[in-house]
């Protein structure tokens, strides 16, 4: 799909947890072809200090529908701003942005999702399933409050769930969860949250040949590769997260 | 319908608005959201004689109204443009205007000589206001002696159009316009990033890898509008407005302070059309007050 500038209408926004909130938009056009992983760039008014964008990563896709939903944790005074959008509101997004994750054509695969991070894997979960790719699906967080929409994923996979203090799932790390140690029976990793996690993961794997896709976080402007804000540095040097990303193949990374 | 041509040196723009360098890459990046060609001009992402990685992330911090940059001119090179972009953008039915950065005047000359050749690429706008390398931009754009010198450099070695872009941090921008016009110049570009500082009072450090950055976007437009309307005085060229502007009427205020052409930059971030709606939104303007010619504008400031 073409990148787009669109005023979308706010058909949901429902709290999942105190952290996090899912933002439900229509879109005037037929939003078919955003791949998963993928992202959307969204215009917060009414609130004087917001001047940028807000990067989100899709969360899913309803073609039918015509609508997105995006998973988006209260972190500052934009976000807080979106979280009081009610149904019928208009915000304008850019949108599909980014390069989004490849999946393999056969074989297994194994998602990773740390806090906010479970945002893009819900619809590539859907992409595998939809595509005969045996998936399963590792999410985490500090406590139960973090983990939402378990029964939305366990529809594409199996879901393994992990807390940091054991109030859902099981106790511990996700790193420390048995099916990262069996990390050779996948064909690739797809990995998004907190830059330690990812790390961890991509450390875990390093002699193992499975390659590992995680998706990186950076403070944006455009979103376009035109301000050249969000760099990371790669084995080419400075490169644009926004398009040549956000999804990269851990081994690109310098220092990972 | 209005007439919304401007010359600049010996050069006709279609419309005075143009896109600013730094903040629209090469152009591409905005073909999915509007018709490039629509525009007056566009100036493309500073160049300098050898690739340059910039400087290390984190390079932007938000604040009301704006944005700090400190990208450090991170581009490919001019012979990486020549080969791969310049035959992607040339067919931009607009003028394509290229950066000229440099650390040392022999660069400047460097990349300039190169740029000769090109036959698509009416102008060049000399950049020495950048506040993020550690040597040249903003150094040689913050004293009459250094602006003269590389102007009279370049002037030399490029026959088309020049356009410098000056910076808004020393005493006074129309001193450093005057002595660019003395050494040739058809017109002055201003303002560039005015230099400042982001800090985060939690990890108490600062918020950019370089300390300090170039601040751009709506919160610097009225000093901008200041410095082009006193600058329009000092100079007998035209004067390109840049600094701020989000929309038709930042736009119309900067002509009226004095200026021939304005560049829109960062808005370019928030909503990739805003440079083809300005130039919707001036024609709209001049229908609206009965005038036939956007020159009717150009330092139009009534007293």
């Amino acid at each position: 799909m073409k990148k787009t500038m669109l005023d979308m209408r706010v058909i949901r926004n429902k709290r999942l947890n105190p952290d996090h909130f899912l933002l439900e938009l229509a879109s005037p056009k037929p939003v078919s072809g955003i791949r998963p992983g993928q992202f959307a760039e969204v215009l917060v008014e009414n609130s004087p200090t917001t001047f940028l964008r807000r990067p989100f990563s899709i969360h899913f896709v309803n073609e039918e529908e015509k609508s997105v939903e995006l998973y988006i944790k209260r972190a500052g005074e934009g976000t807080r701003t979106l979280g009081y959008l009610e149904e019928g509101d208009f915000v304008n997004v850019i949108l599909p942005l980014g390069n989004g994750f490849a999946l393999p054509s056969s074989g297994k695969v194994l998602l990773i999702g740390g806090g906010c991070g479970v945002a893009p894997l819900l619809y590539l979960a859907k992409e595998a399933h939809s595509n005969h790719i045996d998936c399963d699906i590792l999410i985490g967080g500090k406590d139960k409050d973090q983990i939402s929409e378990s029964e939305r994923y366990s529809r594409y996979g199996r879901l393994h769930v992990m807390t940091e203090d054991g109030s859902c799932g099981e106790i511990g790390l996700v790193t420390q969860h048995p099916v990262v140690q069996r990390i050779n029976d996948f064909s690739a990793i797809y990995c998004c949250g907190p830059e330690p996690m990812m790390k961890a993961v991509a450390n875990m794997t390093r002699n193992s040949g499975v390659p590992v896709y995680v998706s990186l976080e950076n403070t944006m402007a455009c979103g376009i590769g035109a301000c050249l804000c969000c760099v990371v540095n790669t084995n080419k040097g400075n490169v644009c997260v926004c398009t040549d990303g956000p999804v990269f193949k851990s081994d690109v990374l310098s220092n990972w | 319908m209005a007439n919304l041509k401007v010359n600049i040196g010996n050069l006709e723009f279609k419309n005075p608005v143009l896109t600013a360098s730094g903040t629209f890459g090469f152009g591409l990046e905005f073909d999915d959201f509007i018709d490039v060609s629509a525009l007056g001009g566009i100036i493309v992402k500073g160049t300098t004689a050898l690739p340059r990685e910039g400087n290390p992330y984190p390079r932007m911090a938000e604040t009301s109204s704006g944005m700090i940059n400190a990208v450090g001119l991170q581009n490919k090179g001019v012979e990486h443009f020549i080969d791969i972009i310049y035959p992607l953008i040339k067919g931009y039915n607009t003028h394509v205007i290229v950066n000229v950065n440099g650390s040392t005047i022999e660069d400047y000359i460097a990349v300039t000589e190169k740029l000769v050749a090109l036959e698509k690429i009416p102008a060049i706008e000399l950049n020495i206001s950048c506040p993020n390398v550690k040597e040249g931009g903003m150094a040689f754009g913050t004293s009459c002696a250094s602006s003269s010198a590389v102007t009279a450099a370049i002037r030399k070695v490029w026959p088309r159009t020049l356009i410098v872009k000056l910076s808004p941090n020393v005493t006074s921008i129309a001193e450093i316009a005057k002595s660019v016009e003395a050494e040739g110049a058809d017109a002055v570009s201003l303002v560039n990033t005015f230099l400042s500082m982001a800090i985060n009072a939690e990890t108490r450090r600062p918020v950019l890898s370089t300390i300090t950055g170039g601040l751009s976007g709506p919160c610097i437009k009225p000093i901008a509008l200041r410095m082009v309307w006193q600058v329009a005085q000092a100079v007998k060229i035209p004067v390109i407005g840049l600094g701020g502007i989000m929309d038709a009427t930042d736009a119309i205020e900067f002509l009226l302070a004095g200026a021939t052409a304005v560049q829109v930059g960062t808005a370019n971030f928030i909503d990739p059309t805003t440079a083809v709606r300005i130039v919707e939104g001036i024609e709209e303007y001049l229908m609206r007050h009965n005038m036939e010619d956007v020159g009717q504008v150009i330092g139009g400031l009534g007293k």
